[in-house]
C-alpha cells in the first residue's frame, strides 16, 4: 500500500484515470501507420500537449504514450532495438508535465500487448514475452513513471509475462484486459476468470480491471463481474461509444454526457478508477470529472439499468452465469 | 464412448473415422488428423471426399462453435493446425486429382496497419472451408492488392483492419477499384475489430464479417450465387 496509486485511491475514494492515446494523437497530425512512439523523440511537444490535455482535463493520473514500446511490436517498423529507448522518452515527458502541475498527478506507464500469441496455440516462449515486458519496463520506470499500467491484454499468459518481466524491475502495476468478444477476451477469458488469475499471483497487480473491448455497456458488465469477487481495487477504461464512418475519418459516437452517465455507473459498480479509452477526448474527461465531483457513488446497478443507459450488449451473456458452458456432445475426448 | 480410451483408427468404419476426424480436428490433434486421412487414402478414397467430408466438415463445426462463443481463438488455432497435418498431404493429391475448388480469395491487412492475428484466422479459416487464399501480410498500400487482382484469378477480397486510423484506407482500394472498372469482378469482405455493418456500407464492401467463421459463411453463399449465376 506504500506506492501512490494505493495512496491515491485511498485519500480520494476514486481515481480519473485519462482517455484516448491514439485517437488525440491522430488529431495532433499523426498519420496512419507510424508508430505513435516515434513520437516521444521527434515530436515531445505534441506528446506533451497530448498529457497536458489529460491534466488540464481533470485527470489525477495519465498513461504515456507507449503502448507499443515493445521489442515485438517495433520491430514491425523495424526499430526493435528501440523499446527502452522510446519507453524511457514517454515517462520522461509524462514526469515533466506531472511535475509542474499544482495537483498530485501520476504517471502510469503504459505496456500494450506483444501482438503475438502465447500458449499452446501460439509461437511466443514466455521466456522472451518476459524479456521484452523487462525492457519496456525499465524504460518506464528510468523515465520517472510512478506506476506501470499493463492494458488490452487477452491471454492470461500474456498478463503473467508481465508480470514476471515487471517484478524483475521491482515496480507496481495496475494490469487491465481487453473484453471484446462475447463479454470475454478474444482468448475466451471471463471476468471470473480474471479475478482468479491475479488472485493467485505471485506478483500480482495493485488494481485490475477492463479496458476498450466494445462498447461501455459490455465494460460495465465486465467490471460488475470482477467486483463480485475482487480483493483489489477495479480500473474501468471504456471506449467513448462505437467507431463510426464519418466524411472520411472515424469518429467515436460517444458524447461527452453519455461519457459522464457511464463515469457515475462504472463508480456505482465498484471501480475506483475511471477513465476513458479509445474516443475519449479532453472533453468527455472533463464530463466525467465534474459528473464524478459532483455525484455521491450511486447504487450498483443491474444490467438492465446499464443497458437503459448506456445501450444494449453486444451478447447476452458474457460466460459468468450459472448455465453451464455450452459443449459439443463428441465421440469421445482423448486428452 | 465417453470413457477415455484408446481409440484404434486403423479399426473404424468409414463413417466412424470420419466423426472421429471431426472430433480430432475439434480438439487441434494433428498427428491423429494425419493419420486418419492416410486410412482413407488407403482405403480408396479420393482426396476431395477426404477434404470436404472430414476435414472441411470438421472445421464448419469448429467454426459454429467459434461464432457461437463455445470455442475461443487458442482452440481455433490448434484445429486449423491440425487441418494443416491433414492438407499437407491431401494437398499435392488434390492437385494431380483436378478436384474443383470452392474460391479464391486475396487477403491483406489495409497500409498502415500490422495487425495479422484475425486476418490469419481467416485464412486457416477459408483454407479450411477448402478455398483457395493467397495472403499478402499486413501494411498493403492499394497497388498491392491491384498488382495480385489483375494477376491472379480471385473471386474475393478480403481486407483486414485493427485501427479505427486504418480501417478508412479500406475505401481508398474499394474507390480505386471502381475507378479501375474492377470492382463488380470481386466481392469485397472487410473485416476487424472496430469495424462494423454501417461502416462496411459506407464504404461500398459486400460485406462486414464480424469473424472468422462469418467470413467463410459469407463466402460460400456469394461463391453459390456466383454458381447459380452462370448456370442461368
Amino acid at each position: 500500500m506504500n506506492d501512490k496509486l494505493s495512496q491515491m485511491i485511498a485519500e480520494k475514494g476514486f481515481v480519473l484515470a485519462d482517455g484516448a492515446t491514439g485517437t488525440n494523437l491522430f488529431n495532433l497530425g499523426l498519420q496512419a501507420g507510424d508508430p505513435p512512439e516515434f513520437w516521444n523523440v521527434d515530436e515531445p511537444d505534441k506528446i506533451r500537449a497530448l498529457y497536458q490535455g489529460s491534466v488540464d482535463a481533470g485527470s489525477d493520473l495519465f498513461l504515456t504514450n507507449s503502448f507499443g514500446s515493445n521489442s515485438s511490436r517495433l520491430r514491425l517498423h523495424k526499430s526493435e532495438s528501440r523499446a527502452y529507448e522510446l519507453s524511457k522518452a514517454a515517462a520522461t515527458l509524462g514526469r515533466e508535465i506531472a511535475d509542474k502541475s499544482k495537483r498530485q498527478i501520476l504517471v502510469a506507464g503504459s505496456i500494450g500487448p506483444t501482438g503475438e500469441i502465447m500458449g499452446d496455440a501460439g509461437w511466443l516462449s514466455h521466456r522472451d514475452a518476459v524479456d521484452m515486458f523487462q525492457e519496456t519496463a525499465q524504460g518506464l520506470i528510468d523515465g520517472g513513471a510512478d506506476v506501470l499500467w499493463v492494458e488490452t491484454i487477452s491471454s492470461p499468459e500474456e498478463y503473467n509475462a508481465a508480470a514476471e518481466g515487471i517484478s524483475k524491475v521491482g515496480a507496481p502495476w495496475v494490469g487491465t484486459m481487453s473484453f471484446d468478444t462475447a463479454g470475454r477476451t478474444m482468448m475466451g477469458t471471463t471476468s471470473k476468470d480474471m479475478v482468479n488469475l491475479v488472485k493467485d499471483m505471485a506478483y500480482g497487480p495493485l488494481a485490475f480491471g477492463a479496458n476498450c473491448g466494445v462498447g461501455a455497456s459490455d465494460l460495465l458488465r465486465t467490471v460488475l463481474g470482477l467486483s463480485e469477487n475482487a480483493d483489489r481495487p477495479i480500473v474501468a477504461k471504456g471506449n467513448a461509444g462505437i467507431p463510426k464512418y464519418v466524411d472520411g475519418h472515424i469518429h467515436y459516437d460517444g458524447t461527452p454526457e453519455v461519457m459522464a452517465t457511464y463515469a457515475l455507473l462504472a463508480r456505482a459498480c465498484g471501480a475506483s478508477i475511471i477513465g476513458g479509452c479509445c474516443g475519449t477526448m479532453p472533453v468527455h474527461l472533463k464530463a466525467m470529472r465534474k459528473a464524478l465531483d459532483g455525484n455521491p457513488c450511486g447504487e450498483k446497478p443491474t444490467l438492465k439499468q446499464i443497458s437503459l443507459a448506456l445501450g444494449n450488449f453486444s451478447s447476452n451473456s458474457d460466460g459468468t452465469g450459472d448455465e453451464p458452458r455450452p459443449e459439443r456432445v463428441r465421440r469421445g475426448k482423448r486428452k | 464412448m465417453s470413457d477415455e480410451q484408446d481409440i484404434i483408427l486403423a479399426d473404424l468404419s468409414d463413417e466412424e473415422l470420419t466423426l472421429q476426424m471431426h472430433d480430432d480436428l475439434y480438439d487441434g490433434m494433428k498427428e491423429e488428423i494425419a493419420e486418419s486421412v492416410n486410412i482413407l487414402l488407403g482405403r480408396g478414397w479420393m482426396p476431395y471426399d477426404i477434404l470436404t467430408k472430414a476435414l472441411v466438415e470438421g472445421m464448419r463445426i469448429v467454426g459454429i462453435d467459434f461464432r457461437d462463443g463455445i470455442l475461443f481463438v487458442p482452440e481455433v488455432l490448434l484445429a486449423a493446425n491440425a487441418m494443416k497435418g491433414g492438407m499437407f498431404i491431401l494437398k499435392p493429391l488434390l492437385a494431380e486429382t483436378g478436384a474443383p475448388r470452392l474460391g479464391n480469395m486475396l487477403i491483406g491487412t489495409v497500409k498502415g496497419d500490422i495487425h495479422d492475428i484475425g486476418k490469419n484466422l481467416v485464412t486457416m479459416m477459408m483454407e479450411g472451408a477448402g478455398f483457395e487464399v493467397k495472403d499478402l501480410g499486413i501494411n498493403n498500400p492499394v497497388e498491392n492488392y491491384l498488382q495480385e487482382l489483375e494477376n491472379g484469378e480471385y473471386d474475393i477480397l478480403g481486407m483486414s483492419a485493427l485501427l479505427t486510423t486504418t480501417m478508412p484506407y479500406m475505401k481508398v482500394v474499394i474507390d480505386t477499384m471502381i475507378e479501375k472498372g474492377m470492382r463488380d469482378d470481386y466481392v469485397v469482405m472487410v473485416g476487424g475489430a472496430p469495424l462494423n455493418e454501417e461502416f462496411s456500407k459506407a464504404i461500398g464492401a459486400d460485406a462486414y464479417c464480424r469473424d472468422a467463421a462469418v467470413a467463410v459463411e459469407t463466402a460460400k453463399e456469394f461463391m453459390a450465387k456466383k454458381h447459380n449465376q452462370m448456370v442461368i
